[in-house]
């Protein structure tokens, strides 16, 4: 069997906040590989650091030192602009609030990513239709976020992560907002995107039930890998 | 710009409680800005419409007013016969010596009194000022204590309607006829017989000598003889330029105009400023949301400008719609406006005159506000950190 293609190449990462004259580790030299189409959970205790680990890797913080390749790329070394079209380009997020806009339609919150490509307005609506229908939510796609319930806003945010086609989707504990059943369909989404889409996805939770959907999990502790 | 306009203006539509304040106190300056500069407008094309191409004014060296004016009749003899006058069928010299005095009348009910132009002309008056057409009644009688009113006067003042009779200087008067003076100064006058005003007000010489050229060529040959005549200290200007001068009070309008606009405007500047800032803070984890899909900094203020700007606009779109409703209001009720001119300290009436140019000025100053208001809201969302705003519940 051909040995999988790592996408995320992660070495001696660490991450210093400086509050006043107290300095806080926030991860601590580490060093990690994720590969293609990998489901993989990040967990630990509040404070551990998995946060500012998926921030890292998502693009949206940078370390103290270290370094962070995705895809060959090191996004450490880029800058503000260069990072925000990258994450664009490829990077999904989902939080664990929805984050929708609350003034746009579904549809329009999943177009959102794509007004910043170069296609055609035919070409993100077929785009948009595609990712809603993945999430099975083709039949709301003129609603509201505050005319859906909390699950399928979150496969909103799942759409709205996938439309773009980005290699890795980062998830923030995606379900910590949710009720068990809406928990579950928007963690089948996740595992099917990695399983039959053969997207990385990274997910941070603290529930052991949803780190169970993933394919591999690692426990972090204050700012260290456990296992 | 990246990000749909539909997304800035559902949210202004969406917050219309807060942005509700600000749209009013923006469509309030536009409405009083466009309010008072068509008063100006109004005034000043009162003044511009007044007066015949063919025409001449003839007043004393050095009067700002033909009521400061003297022009004596040794001066019009040796005026009327020179060859550059017109003449009428009968080989008369078109001229007319007027006498301009003010007059204190009592307003409509019971509004206090008010200083009022009184115009004796010669009897070639009324046709070298062919504006003015008679609606009602008759022309006055020479030699009779008769009076002829504009309407709109007469719509102001006590007694002067026709076959009413008005007291000034110390005689009674007898309105015969009314006059629409055609949007010009003349609609803030009281005509009668110039020899009878000079002998009711007590006068010796007349104010001012109204003349009609027989060309162009003639008239700056006119101009030329009186100018260089040492005996005649008499100064000469077209009547339409004459008139123009005389409705310097417009300036006024404009300044108080232009200074109430701006005072308010720092007022709506801080309303909107206030709104945009209110706006920022509630939406600060979509801006983080934003920021993480990708949209740069630039676009996050760009944003915020033009939604700052879309909420000025609407202000200004009310305000000129306020101002316009106003406008047909005072048409269609045949509302006067009446102010006291700084040049001959007499009343004179006017109607709003909102042009399109006003319009513009109006919406361009509203958008300005919303632009300069939302331009520090802006600049702080597009500079908040990511992390943090994505942490804001």
């Amino acid at each position: 069997m051909p040995e999988p293609e790592t996408i995320v190449a992660i070495r001696n990462l660490s991450k210093v906040y400086s509050q006043g004259e107290i300095q806080v580790t926030a991860l601590n030299n580490i060093s990690l590989d994720i590969a293609r189409g990998e489901f993989l959970t990040l967990m630990g205790p509040s404070g551990s650091g998995k946060s500012t680990l998926l921030h890292i890797i998502a693009g949206i913080d940078r370390p103290t030192s270290g370094e962070c390749r995705v895809q060959g790329v090191n996004v450490t070394q880029l800058n503000e602009s260069e990072l925000a079209d990258w994450r664009n380009q490829n990077v999904g997020f989902v939080f664990q609030t929805f984050n929708l806009i609350p003034v746009l339609t579904a549809f329009e919150n999943v177009e959102l990513p794509l007004l910043l490509t170069k296609l055609s307005r035919k070409q993100r609506q077929q785009l948009v239709s595609t990712a809603l229908e993945i999430v099975g939510l083709a039949d709301r796609s003129h609603h509201l976020p505050r005319q859906l319930s909390g699950g399928q806003e979150q496969r909103v945010a799942i759409a709205r992560a996938l439309v773009t086609d980005p290699s890795l989707v980062v998830a923030d504990e995606p379900t910590g907002n949710l009720d068990s059943h809406s928990a579950q369909e928007v963690l089948t989404v996740l595992q099917s995107l990695s399983r039959t889409a053969n997207k990385t996805v990274i997910m941070v939770t603290h529930d052991p039930k949803a780190a169970a959907y993933g394919s591999r999990s690692i426990h972090l502790e204050k700012g260290e890998l456990s296992n | 710009m990246k990000l749909p306009i539909r997304y800035n203006i559902r949210n202004v539509i969406v917050r219309w409680r807060s942005t509700l304040a600000t749209i009013i106190g923006v469509a309030l300056v536009v409405a009083v800005y466009i309010l008072i500069q068509s008063l100006a407008a109004g005034l000043e094309k009162s003044g511009r419409n007044t007066g015949d191409p063919r025409n001449l004014m003839i007043v004393r060296k050095g009067s700002t007013a033909e009521s400061s004016s003297q022009v004596n009749r040794m001066q019009l003899q040796t005026i009327q016969y020179l060859p550059q006058i017109a003449r009428d069928a009968d080989g008369k010299p078109l001229i007319s010596a007027d006498l301009v005095v003010l007059v204190s009348l009592p307003r409509r009910e019971g509004a206090g009194e008010a200083n009022v132009t009184m115009r004796g002309i010669s009897p070639k008056g009324a046709e070298l000022r062919p504006q003015v057409r008679l609606v009602e009644g008759r022309w006055f009688t020479p030699g009779k204590r008769e009076a002829v009113v504009s309407t709109k006067m007469a719509q102001r003042f006590a007694n002067t309607e026709v076959g009413g009779v008005f007291k000034t200087g110390g005689q009674e008067l007898r309105v015969v006829g009314l006059f629409d003076g055609g949007d010009t100064a003349f609609d803030s006058e009281i005509w009668m017989d110039a020899d009878e005003a000079r002998s009711l007000f007590d006068r010796e010489n007349y104010s001012s000598a109204l003349v009609r050229m027989t060309s162009p060529e003639a008239a700056a040959e006119f101009v030329k003889r009186l100018e260089s005549d040492k005996r005649l200290p008499l100064r000469v200007d077209p009547e339409i330029a004459y008139y123009s001068e005389q409705t310097r009070t417009s300036k006024m309008f404009q300044v108080i105009g232009m200074f109430l606009a701006v005072s308010m405007s720092i007022g709506a500047f801080f309303a909107a400023m206030n709104t945009m800032y209110a706006s920022v803070g509630a939406r600060t984890r979509e801006i983080g949301t934003l920021r993480v899909l990708g949209f740069r900094r630039r676009t996050i203020l760009l944003s915020f400008i033009v939604e700052g700007a879309i909420l000025a606009g609407i202000g200004g779109v009310i305000g000129c719609a306020v101002s316009f409703a106003l406008q047909s209001l005072s048409v269609a009720l045949g509302w006067q406006f009446g102010t006291m001119s700084f040049n001959t300290f007499s009343e004179v009436v006017f109607q709003f005159r909102i042009t399109p140019q006003l319009a513009v000025q109006g919406l361009i100053f509203a958008v300005l506000v919303g632009v300069v208001g939302s331009l520090f809201p802006a600049i702080r969302a597009s500079r908040l950190p990511v992390i943090a705003a994505l942490k804001v519940v």
